[in-house]
Order: C-alpha cells, then sequence, then structure tokens
C-alpha cells in the first residue's frame, strides 16, 4: 500500500486533467466497459433466445429427459431398448464415448511409442518406415482414416454367409467382428480373487528386494517369482473351483451369426482410426523427450558401468517420461475430442446420440449444454490426473 | 636458416592408403545400418518380407489393376457385380470415377457457366501467395495487402454474385475442394489478429478482460470441435432477432473461427510467456506505450519463436474443415462421399479410390504446409545458437 500512496501525493502537483493517463483509473474504465459490452451481448442474445424459443413452442428445461427415447442404439453396455428414456440413452452413448476412448488411449500409445522408438532406431530400414507412417497419417484428417476402415475396408468385406473365421472361433463379416463370450459360472471370483492376491504379492517382494538392495546392496529375484505367482495363482484357483468359465461360442447359422458377442463396424472403424492417428502424433512426442535427454546422461550412465538396458531403464527413460508426459495429456483429451467423430458413421456415443435427440426433440440449448459439461469435465478429470501424475514424474529439485 | 638439413622432416608425401575393407561401400553400410546385431537383423528381416508382401499389391490395385479411363460402374464392377464388365476376382483402384468426376471434387455443385469465377479466384489467390511466400520477392507489406484485405473482398463479390451483373450463387452450391480452401483461408485469416488479441488479454493484469479471455479459450479448447459446429449451425440462429437469418456458410465459418482462435491464442501466448522479462522493462524504460510496447519489441520475437506450432495449428485446421461435412456442407470429403451413393458409379472398390484420392490431396496440403515451416524455421533461426 506504501507505493501507491507515494505515487499518488507525487501526482497531486499535476493538473486534473491527467486523471485519463493514469494507467490504474484507465484500466479500470477499459474492464467496465468491456463489462458492460459482454452483458449487453448476454442480455441481447438472452432476450433473443427466449422470443425465439416462446415463437417456436418449445418448452425449455431438462424435463424432456425423462420421455421415451423410441429409437434404438446399434451398440450398448447396459440395457437399452427404444422404449426406455432420453436420459438413458445419453447415457449409453456417454459409455461408449468412454469405451472407445479408452481402447483407443491404450493402443494409440503402445503403437505411439514403438514407432516413436523405431524412428530413432539404428536399424535404417526401420527407421524409415516409422517416419513414413508419421508422416502419412500426421497429415491425414482423422474423419478420412475413419471411413477409410468403414467405408474402404470393413464394408466390402464378405457378408454373414461367406465370414471370414479366425482363430478361436471369431469370425469377421460386414456387420463385424463376432467372438465368443465368455460365461463367468458361480465361483469364478476365486480366481479374480487369487489374481489380486498374486499381483499384491508381487508388489510386496519387489518392495522387499528394494529395501534389501537398499540395506546390502544385493536384492532378491523378482521377475520369475512374479511371473510364477501371477500364472499359477489363478490356473491354481480355476482348478479348485471346476472351471467355472465357458465360452459361449458365435455359431453360423442361415442367415445370421448367433451366440457369441458382437462388435460393429462402427466401433472398429472408430477405434482403428483414432488409435492410429493418434499414435502418429504420440510417436513423434516419444521422439522428441528422448532425444530431449543430454547425451552426457547416457554416456555418465556407461561411464559407470551400468548395463545397456539399465541406462535406458533407470536414466534415459524417467528424464525422457518428464518431457513426454504433458503433451502426451493433450493428446489423450484430443482423442477423447476426435472421437465425437462417431457421429460420420453412426456409432452411438454421446454426440451421436445427442444428435438423434436433438433432431428428435428439439431442445438445441439442453443438448449442446449437456455436450458441453460432460466433455469439459473429461478434459478437467483428465487433466487433473495427468497433472497428478505429473507431479510425481517431476525431478526433485532442492 | 633454409639450407639447414632436418633428415627426420619427410619430403616426399606417401599417397593414401585404400581404407581397410568393409568400413566403406555398400557392404559397410548394411553391415552398420540393417544388419549391426542380431536383434537388427531379425527386424531387418520381418520389415523386408513385410514389405516384399505388401508392396506389390498395393502397386498393383493403385496403379497396375486399376482402371484409369471409363464412364460409368460397369468400367469398376465385375462380372458377377450385376453388369460389371471386369473379370471374376478383379480389384484394383477406379481412377476414372476421379477423373469423371473430378470437377465436382473442385467445385461442388457451383453452375458449371459460372466456375471461371472460382477459378479466377483461385489462381488470384495462388499468384499472390507464392511471392508472399519467397522471401526474396520485394513489396512483402502490399502483398500482404492484397492477400488479407483486397482478396477477401473481390473473391466474396466474384463467388456470391448478384452484383455488376453477376449471377447470385447460393453458398448451398459451393462444395468441394473450393469450400475446404475457404474455410481454411478464413479460419487463418481470422484465427490469426483474434488469437493474438485473446493470447493478449490472457495475459493483461485487468482481472475483468483476463477473466472473459481464459474462460473463452478453456471452455472453447475443452470440447470437441463438432459441438461448437453444431452451437454454430443450431443455436446462432436462436441467438439472433426475429427476421434475422445466417447463411449455413456463414455459420460454419463463424464456428470454425471461433474454435481456431482459442487454439491459436494457447499457442501465441506460449510465445509471449518465452519472451524475457528484459525486453518488456526495456520497452518501458525507452518510454514506449502498450501497444508500441506489444506491437514492436514483444510479438515479434514471440511469434518467431511459436511459428512451428502457428504452422501446426494450421494444419490441424486445414484437416478440421473435414468436419463440416458433417453438419451438411459438402467439403472436399463430403462431396467425395455424396458421390459414393451415386448409383451410376457405386461399385466396391469406388469408395476406397474416393478416399485414397481425399487423402492424397490433403496430404499433399498438409505435408507442404509443414515442410515450408520448418524452411522458415531455419530461416528465422537468427542466432543464440552456440
Amino acid at each position: 500500500m506504501a507505493a501507491p500512496a507515494s505515487m499518488a501525493s507525487g501526482r497531486t502537483e499535476r493538473p486534473p486533467s491527467s486523471l485519463l493517463n493514469d494507467p490504474k483509473i484507465r484500466g479500470i474504465i477499459y474492464q467496465v466497459v468491456t463489462a458492460l459490452v459482454f452483458i449487453a451481448l448476454i442480455y441481447f442474445i438472452w432476450t433473443n433466445t427466449l422470443e425465439n424459443l416462446r415463437r417456436a413452442n418449445i418448452a425449455s428445461g431438462f424435463g424432456f429427459l425423462s420421455g421415451r427415447a423410441g429409437f434404438d442404439l446399434g451398440q450398448s453396455l447396459i440395457a437399452f431398448s427404444s422404449d426406455s428414456t432420453y436420459a438413458r440413452a445419453l447415457y449409453v452413448g456417454f459409455l461408449n464415448t468412454l469405451l472407445v476412448a479408452f481402447t483407443g488411449i491404450i493402443t494409440a500409445t503402445v503403437l505411439g511409442f514403438i514407432i516413436g522408438i523405431g524412428r530413432l532406431s539404428k536399424n535404417w530400414l526401420i527407421a524409415k518406415l516409422s517416419t513414413a507412417y508419421v508422416e502419412i497419417f500426421r497429415n491425414i484428417p482423422p474423419l478420412l482414416v475413419i471411413f477409410f476402415w468403414y467405408s474402404g475396408v470393413l464394408a466390402v468385406l464378405p457378408g454373414v454367409r461367406e465370414s471370414i473365421a479366425l482363430p478361436f472361433g471369431s469370425y469377421l463379416n460386414n456387420r463385424g467382428f463376432a467372438f465368443p463370450k465368455p460365461v463367468f459360472a458361480e465361483g469364478f471370483w476365486l480366481v479374480l480373487a487369487a489374481l489380486l492376491a498374486a499381483i499384491v504379492l508381487s508388489l510386496v517382494l519387489r518392495r522387499y528386494s528394494l529395501n534389501r538392495r537398499m540395506a546390502t546392496g544385493r536384492g532378491v529375484p523378482i521377475l520369475w517369482p512374479s511371473i510364477a505367482m501371477i500364472v499359477a495363482f489363478p490356473v491354481i484357483a480355476y482348478v479348485i473351483m471346476g472351471a467355472p468359465l465357458s465360452f459361449d461360442y458365435p455359431v453360423a447359422g442361415t442367415f445370421n451369426l448367433t451366440g457369441g458377442s458382437v462388435v460393429g463396424p462402427e466401433f472398429i472403424s472408430l477405434y482403428l482410426a483414432l488409435s492410429f492417428y493418434t499414435a502418429s502424433f504420440i510417436a513423434e512426442i516419444v521422439r522428441g523427450g528422448i532425444r530431449a535427454v543430454p547425451r552426457g546422461q547416457s554416456e555418465a550412465a556407461e561411464a559407470l558401468g551400468l548395463r545397456q538396458g539399465y541406462t535406458t531403464r533407470f536414466v534415459v527413460v524417467p528424464q525422457a517420461m518428464r518431457i513426454i508426459i504433458p503433451p502426451l495429456t493433450s493428446q489423450y483429451l484430443n482423442l477423447t475430442k476426435n472421437s465425437t467423430l462417431a457421429i460420420a458413421i453412426g456409432y452411438a456415443d454421446l454426440v451421436s446420440v445427442g444428435g438423434t435427440i436433438l433432431n428428435q426433440s428439439g431442445h438445441p440449448i439442453e443438448i449442446v449444454a449437456i455436450w458441453m459439461v460432460v466433455y469439459l469435465s473429461i478434459s478437467l478429470l483428465t487433466s487433473l490426473f495427468m497433472n497428478w501424475f505429473n507431479s510425481r514424474m517431476a525431478l526433485v529439485e532442492r | 636458416m633454409a639450407s639447414t638439413q632436418t633428415s627426420y622432416v619427410r619430403t616426399q608425401m606417401i599417397a593414401a592408403e585404400p581404407p581397410p575393407p568393409g568400413v566403406t561401400g555398400v557392404a559397410h553400410w548394411l553391415k552398420t545400418n540393417l544388419f549391426a546385431t542380431t536383434k537388427d537383423t531379425i527386424l531387418t528381416v520381418i520389415a523386408l518380407l513385410l514389405l516384399a508382401w505388401y508392396v506389390p499389391q498395393m502397386l498393383n490395385w493403385l496403379f497396375f489393376d486399376a482402371q484409369w479411363t471409363g464412364t460409368d460402374r460397369t468400367f469398376c464392377a465385375t462380372v458377377v457385380q450385376s453388369g460389371g464388365s471386369q473379370p471374376e476376382g478383379w480389384s484394383g483402384a477406379c481412377w476414372a470415377f476421379i477423373g469423371s468426376r473430378f470437377d465436382q471434387f473442385i467445385f461442388g455443385r457451383y453452375p458449371i457457366d459460372e466456375r471461371w469465377r472460382p477459378t479466377l479466384v483461385g489462381i488470384s489467390f495462388v499468384a499472390l501467395l507464392v511471392p508472399l511466400l519467397i522471401p526474396k520477392v520485394p513489396y512483402k507489406g502490399w502483398n500482404a495487402i492484397l492477400l488479407f484485405a483486397v482478396l477477401p473482398i473481390v473473391s466474396f463479390f466474384l463467388l456470391v454474385g448478384g452484383v455488376f451483373g453477376l449471377r447470385h450463387v447460393e453458398t448451398s452450391l459451393w462444395g468441394g475442394l473450393m469450400v475446404t480452401l475457404i474455410l481454411s483461408f478464413v479460419g487463418m485469416a481470422v484465427s490469426f489478429p483474434l488469437g493474438i488479441l485473446l493470447a493478449l488479454g490472457r495475459r493483461s493484469p485487468m482481472p475483468v478482460i483476463k477473466t472473459l479471455c481464459v474462460t473463452f479459450i478453456e471452455i472453447v479448447r475443452g470440447v470437441p470441435l463438432i459441438t461448437v459446429l453444431f452451437m454454430a449451425s443450431v443455436m446462432l440462429p436462436l441467438f439472433m432477432p426475429q427476421g434475422v437469418t445466417v447463411d449455413r456458410f456463414l455459420r460454419a465459418l463463424i464456428g470454425f473461427s471461433i474454435f481456431a482462435s482459442a487454439y491459436m491464442a494457447e499457442v501465441i501466448r506460449g510465445g509471449l510467456q518465452a519472451i524475457p522479462k528484459g525486453q518488456y522493462e526495456g520497452a518501458d524504460s525507452l518510454g514506449f506505450s502498450y501497444w508500441q510496447k506489444t506491437g514492436l519489441i514483444v510479438l515479434p520475437q514471440a511469434i518467431k519463436i511459436v511459428i512451428p506450432g502457428i504452422v501446426n495449428t494450421f494444419i490441424g485446421m486445414f484437416k478440421d474443415t473435414s468436419l463440416v461435412s458433417i453438419i451438411g456442407m459438402f467439403d472436399l470429403l463430403g462431396i467425395i462421399r455424396q458421390n459414393f451413393a451415386d448409383v451410376s458409379w457405386a461399385s466396391p472398390v469406388t469408395p476406397l479410390t474416393g478416399l485414397i484420392f481425399a487423402g492424397f490431396v490433403f496430404w499433399i496440403f498438409c505435408f507442404g504446409m509443414s515442410r515450408y515451416s520448418m524452411f522458415v524455421e531455419r530461416r528465422l533461426d537468427t542466432g543464440h545458437k552456440r
């Protein structure tokens, strides 16, 4: 408070006209004007909208959500029929969005890391192939990749009668991919519990080994015991409970495949396109991240006598990850947002379902508001999680 | 001194020895680049096998087995596919389809007699853009004014018509590559200044302006482009007073520009943040006003830093124009897809051919932009490199 007061006292000798030249006063004037213009704009839009809605006889509010949907959805993770409500339809769409985003993010990450590391490979052929992949997929619209899979590849697959038989009793035809559906009998929970126990025990073993290494310089082997536990525990539980898992295989009938689970071509093409497209961006991020680790770091690790694998695992990757994670987050968000392209091929995601409801019931404002709230929350939650993850990975500085 | 005998200094040079065998030539290159380790050898062999399997198939499909000429679907369908002329089991690209619909892919349903107008706009656009992109050509200022101020106005009257005896052409007839290019040009031209303003606003010390800018940027960046386009196409008419209608094309343009501005603002903010505080203080000590400081000292440096980001945003925008086909407009991808439903060309290979063509066009533009940005980056890299 002292500084402005002294400044103000210094100004007392100036003529009052210089009040306009005071940056503080001017700032206040600018802000008041901006706020007034903004409020006027909102008022203009608000009154017009109310007037237009009244004229079109549209009741606003979210009451319409409990009305009967009257349409079917191609794919849903929960029970849904045309008698369900609009709200449930939106919920199905939301789950479908999450499904395609989640599976897409995992595949894109794996593919992107492989290709990004491939671009840095000393093997000329692998490096060139990875570069070609990145340059091709980065420079074409994701929508086009979706159509490529949907109308170019999946739509020209043979019909149901000439389904292509794949291993494990699954089939591929122009109606999608049919695969055996696991049927969990009673007692399957024990298999899951055994798996969980094995994972927990492995983690405990790892912690024990680490402590021992810190204390004595010598750890205990962890890799093979962990793998053995993770494989053996569920198998033993499976045998004890008398094989509580069976499969419902799809059977080729005269007109259609019966039984099994089917994922439609919409999901497959959206999933493949999003994964392939985003992988090209992730590859570039990974390459940039690894290259940003100074050469001196790996040289120093070599000088300390660390093996190649240890150098990568304990020196290069932890430092590269710090650079990779923030842009990786925005790619995950981009993938989630690009999943709205589902509407172009009719995969029932949130936007696609919302669009149908919008056309049927005519509540544009409410539907767009729901979209915005959902996507903004997804963005916010993802960035919160990634910030937390990032802060864990960040360099601990003095 | 000169006569001093130094017997241990060589007076005759020995001819250079050839390098030891195995460190030069093709064999050495193969050894180090393809077969250095066992792992490399396995990877190389797998990659070579995959290439040997797929590349001939692709080349066959794209070129050797492709149908290059033809007037309708019979040229691209097999005998069993109701009335085709190709032998059973044939599959190849149907370039004849692209050839016969090429004009439509460029102009959409723009009246054929009036197509000289978009052609003229296109030619003058290229004629103004190329000298602007070549660094050696002088008069950059006038060139930019012509391209960004005069050309849009002239193009507007030329394309829409209705004045100077030109026939009025509805925007619903526009389509094809023309729409893609117009959308991206307007998006870029609007988003750049608007993005600068938003970025400056976000860094402003005035809380009201800062809050407005942050809210706008974060909301637009947090939602998918589709929802912004839907909002522009469905809600914009609701916001207008009774009797005011906004053209469909204009609505898409508005939605698109809003979206692009928010992304551009974040890119430019990155550049603003990278400018050292001393630059601001230096400008202040010279007695510059806010706009002088921003326009003469800060922005030129900030924009130089973020050129790669700006071009990446442009590339993203160019690719995103394909989304307008979802709200019922026919850009390049939209018009190609519309033609899949055309009975006179329907065949199993038509969609794939059309999509590969569209992909190629998009790829050329995006790849060209990214290469040009690399070139500019290298040119503007005026120092600080040790």
